[in-house]
């Protein structure tokens, strides 16, 4: 296999509607969508006129951001130069409450995924998007979908109804293990919280903002309550994440660790360094300032050169321009994100003979 | 090379207690009963100096699958009485990181008064009488 | 305020040459009844029959039982009775061993903050303010009060600030970290509006409970998770308290945040000002980037000290924060103490640590010089 020139861990491809998804639900669902009137199903995490949603240059005119392969290709591809490409749908099958619902949402959305981008273009693979609402159902998809090593990782949102180490989960993350499918966590909430543990706030920015929080609970749930040494094969990928605050979240938890380890004593080393083995993080949104002075020394914090996946997050827009790597980033550093790290991430993505 | 001081009759360091002594240029020791072994660590925590000798004595926690929790060596594991770190009474070692942080150990054990005539012991002011034991601590 | 002569004690750090304060000190009630002189008998009885009822289910015990019996270190309790409930104790084993100048006093729980009943809240939140001064200040001029408020109730926080203004023992309005909505809401503008009035920096310590999970996405299971948090519920509050345009309605408002951390300020301030300058359309009441009202705004208090790996990265983050905004606290008599001799650590350059042990807080609380 030839040395791809990049990867691209964090691609967006909009559902433009349940039209666009009808003929992949099933007929009782294709046809309660339209019984029932429902249409449009949209995530409060990200308002489709919100400037984060979609950069204005990648906005068509009468069109919607992200919605064609073209889009894709021109925008992103073909523009940052990947050789592959790692769809994440977040068309938000994790909001109904019905886990019925949510489910069948979420078969039509990889199946969707599938048809309209997989099979039409060599270079893209995509996450399974599971509906965890139900722990058997996200098992089911995740047994369904695995056979098609285009999948590469399943998807979940940071912040869901508990918080993701729970053990209610286990057996999803037992069959993403099992196939070596990391576990991709992408911001984003199901909204069965408030955004911040003190209440709803008024604003979208401190939305947007709030992810924050919910990667650095997410990941404290996944490191105390054993995820990591149950399924010591699992990885997990944070999409959208920021970065700047890991270094911090990890030296308060590996603080508070020794001396309230006797709580979790499966924890038996280090947090920081279960996550440094376990964990790694795309680096779009950059939550730094172009400073390169700064951020050498933020990347120092992070005492890894191993932990960042390129992305550009698109058609979110984090950068304008060309300026998918992160200012102040150093040179040597890009290849690493942009090519060794995912490889090494992402199993499937080492494979001779993927379809294409 | 390490002096041995006298530090008390074994009497008063019955099985489960503990004593503070100072051993040499006000060096504060705790000394540990552990039913009838006797232990004797510094009495600093070496991350911000905590006490020890006000720590708990608890037992071991460890684990081979989340949910499950192996207990046992109940009151040989001192927990430090401020930040928790755990040592282990026999070795100083802490469990989180028992090779880099770890306290001071001071070998430790009972003679009978008549063997400590033979010296050289430094003796605490208490006096020794041949017929009883005392608790030596070289440090 | 006099200015203090700097003690000689075996238990301060030599670097303290411009005064040792200590932000946060938990003084404790031996039983509910210290409080009864300053309750109505109505409040009497509803705090005797009903108790404090606090938003969660667990009338006695803590919804995340500590790492120690009251959350204490094991040495301060004082023969018969609770940590930090005896003057005696506390001063010798605190203010006098280590030499402190200055101390704060946060009463925490039981004082009623964030009660389901805002009426008893308020009733308490003066008496717990009465019993600090009768209890602690009288006889010990080394220690200061906080106004401890009934924050859910904006007016009636108001009013206790306002009883309190222009009592120089009083140095700061006490909220805790965990409200019922983020503390940038207008429900809470009458404590900031009194705050400002009376020259009162507004300090929230880390604690309290919400009545929402304890993170976005639901409840944890561990203490170790209730502890780390701490951090996100008060990063939630710095976010709410810029986006909000607190500090353009209140320009002379001054932040305290105790106990919460705070390495992971920076971070917060860069994550806002990135997604600032793509979403400045949604809140044009925001006429600077966010990271200048943390800057210019924020305090932090250093317990629980934040341990890198790699311990100079705290130079790093320390320099990020300002070092003038940054203040000693124990946390004295809880289990995470932090002994002022060994939080900071031997690498941190002499004139910050002695800045970060006296002036800095000088500054915030508007203390002269020693």
């Amino acid at each position: 296999m030839p040395r791809p020139r990049a990867i691209d861990c964090d691609l967006h491809p909009a559902v433009t509607g349940f039209a666009a998804l009808a003929p992949h639900l099933e007929p009782y669902w294709r046809d309660s969508v339209e019984d029932r009137g429902m249409e449009a199903l949209e995530s409060a995490s990200y308002p489709p006129n919100a400037p984060i949603t979609a950069r204005a240059d990648w906005r068509p005119a009468g069109g919607r951001a992200g919605a064609t392969l073209a889009q894709l290709r021109t925008e992103a591809l073909d523009r940052f130069g990947a050789d592959i490409g790692i769809l994440n749908c977040l068309f938000p099958v994790q909001l109904p409450f019905s886990e019925d619902m949510s489910a069948a949402f979420a078969r039509a959305l990889n199946d969707w995924v599938r048809a309209e981008w997989l099979d039409r273009d060599p270079r893209l693979r995509a996450s399974i998007v599971l509906p965890m609402a139900s722990p058997e159902h996200a098992v089911e998809e995740i047994e369904r979908l695995a056979p098609d090593r285009r999948f590469v990782q399943g998807m979940i949102l940071a912040m869901g109804e508990v918080p993701a180490g729970r053990r209610t989960f286990w057996p999803v993350y037992a069959a993403l293990e099992r196939h070596g499918l990391p576990l991709a966590i992408h911001a984003g909430s199901a909204y069965r919280h408030p955004v911040t543990s003190v209440g709803w706030p008024s604003w979208y920015l401190e939305d947007y903002a709030a992810h924050q929080q919910g990667f650095q609970s997410t990941l404290a749930s996944l490191v105390t309550e054993g995820v990591f040494a149950k399924f010591p094969g699992l990885r997990v990928v944070l999409l959208e994440s920021g970065v700047s605050w890991l270094p911090p979240f990890l030296w308060r938890l590996t603080k508070t660790w020794k001396g309230v380890r006797f709580e979790v004593p499966w924890v038996d080393r280090p947090p920081a360094e279960i996550v440094r083995d376990h964990v790694r993080l795309t680096v779009q949104p950059f939550d730094a300032p172009d400073d390169p002075d700064l951020v050498r020394r933020l990347l120092d914090h992070l005492r890894s050169d191993e932990l960042l996946l390129w992305a550009s997050d698109w058609p979110h827009w984090q950068f304008d321009g060309d300026a998918v790597a992160p200012p102040g980033l150093p040179a040597d550093l890009l290849p690493r994100i942009m090519v060794d790290n995912p490889l090494a991430t992402y199993a499937r993505l080492r494979e001779e003979g993927v379809p294409s | 090379m390490a002096a041995r001081y006298v530090v008390a009759p074994a009497a008063e360091i019955p099985p489960g207690a503990r004593k503070v002594v100072e051993a040499g240029q006000g060096r504060r020791i705790v000394v540990f009963n552990l039913g009838g072994e006797f232990f004797a660590l510094l009495d600093r925590c070496p991350h911000q100096g905590g006490r020890l000798s006000e720590g708990k004595l608890c037992g071991l926690v460890e684990s081979d699958e989340p949910g499950v929790f192996r207990y046992g060596r109940k009151g040989e594991i001192l927990r430090c009485p401020w930040h928790q770190w755990e040592f282990d009474i026999r070795t100083g070692r802490s469990w989180h990181d028992p090779d880099r942080t770890r306290v001071r150990a001071f070998p430790a054990r009972v003679e009978r008064g008549a063997a400590l005539r033979e010296g050289p012991y430094v003796v605490e002011t208490f006096p020794v009488r041949v017929e009883d034991d005392y608790v030596v601590v070289e440090a | 305020m006099n200015v203090v002569r700097p003690i000689a004690a075996p238990g301060r750090p030599a670097v303290a040459t411009l005064g040792l304060f200590d932000c946060d000190i938990h003084p404790r009630p031996l039983s509910l009844e210290e409080y009864r002189p300053w309750l109505s008998a109505e409040m009497w009885h509803r705090l005797s029959t009903y108790g404090i009822r606090p938003r969660h289910g667990f009338a006695k015990g803590y919804p995340f039982p500590k790492a120690a019996p009251l959350a204490s270190r094991r040495d301060a309790w004082p023969p018969g009775k609770v940590p930090a409930s005896d003057l005696d104790f506390l001063r010798a084993q605190h203010l006098d061993f280590h030499g402190i100048d200055i101390g704060v006093l946060n009463p925490l729980q039981p004082s009623g903050q964030g009660d389901q009943n805002d009426a008893f809240s308020a009733a308490m939140a003066y008496a717990v303010n009465e019993w600090q001064l009768e209890r602690w200040l009288r006889d010990e001029p080394r220690l200061r009060a906080s106004v401890v408020v009934p924050y859910e109730d904006g007016e009636a926080s108001a009013r206790e600030i306002r009883r309190r203004a222009g009592d120089r023992r009083f140095v700061q309005v006490l909220l805790m970290s965990r409200t019922a909505e983020p503390l940038g809401r207008k429900r809470y503008w009458p404590i900031y509006e009194a705050a400002c009035e009376a020259g009162l920096p507004v300090a929230f310590h880390a604690f309290g409970y919400s009545g929402w999970a304890m993170t976005n996405g639901g409840w944890p299971s561990f203490y170790i998770e209730e502890v780390s948090e701490h951090a996100t519920s008060c990063q939630s509050q710095v976010i709410s308290l810029i986006v909000e345009g607190v500090f353009e309605r209140f320009p002379s408002l001054r932040i305290l945040m105790i106990e919460c951390g705070f390495a992971w300020i920076p971070s917060v301030g860069w994550r806002l000002d990135q997604h600032w300058r793509k979403l400045k359309d949604e809140v044009p009441h925001l006429r600077r980037a966010p990271s200048e009202y943390l800057r210019e705004h924020f305090h932090v208090s250093t317990q629980p000290m934040d341990e890198p790996e790699r311990p100079e990265h705290l130079l790093d983050v320390m320099e990020w924060i300002g070092w003038d905004r940054i203040l000693y606290a124990s946390d004295y008599p809880h289990w995470d103490f932090d002994d002022p001799r060994t939080a900071l650590p031997a690498f941190i350059p002499p004139e910050r640590r002695r800045d970060i042990f006296g002036a800095n807080a000088r500054a915030l609380y508007g203390m002269p010089a020693a």
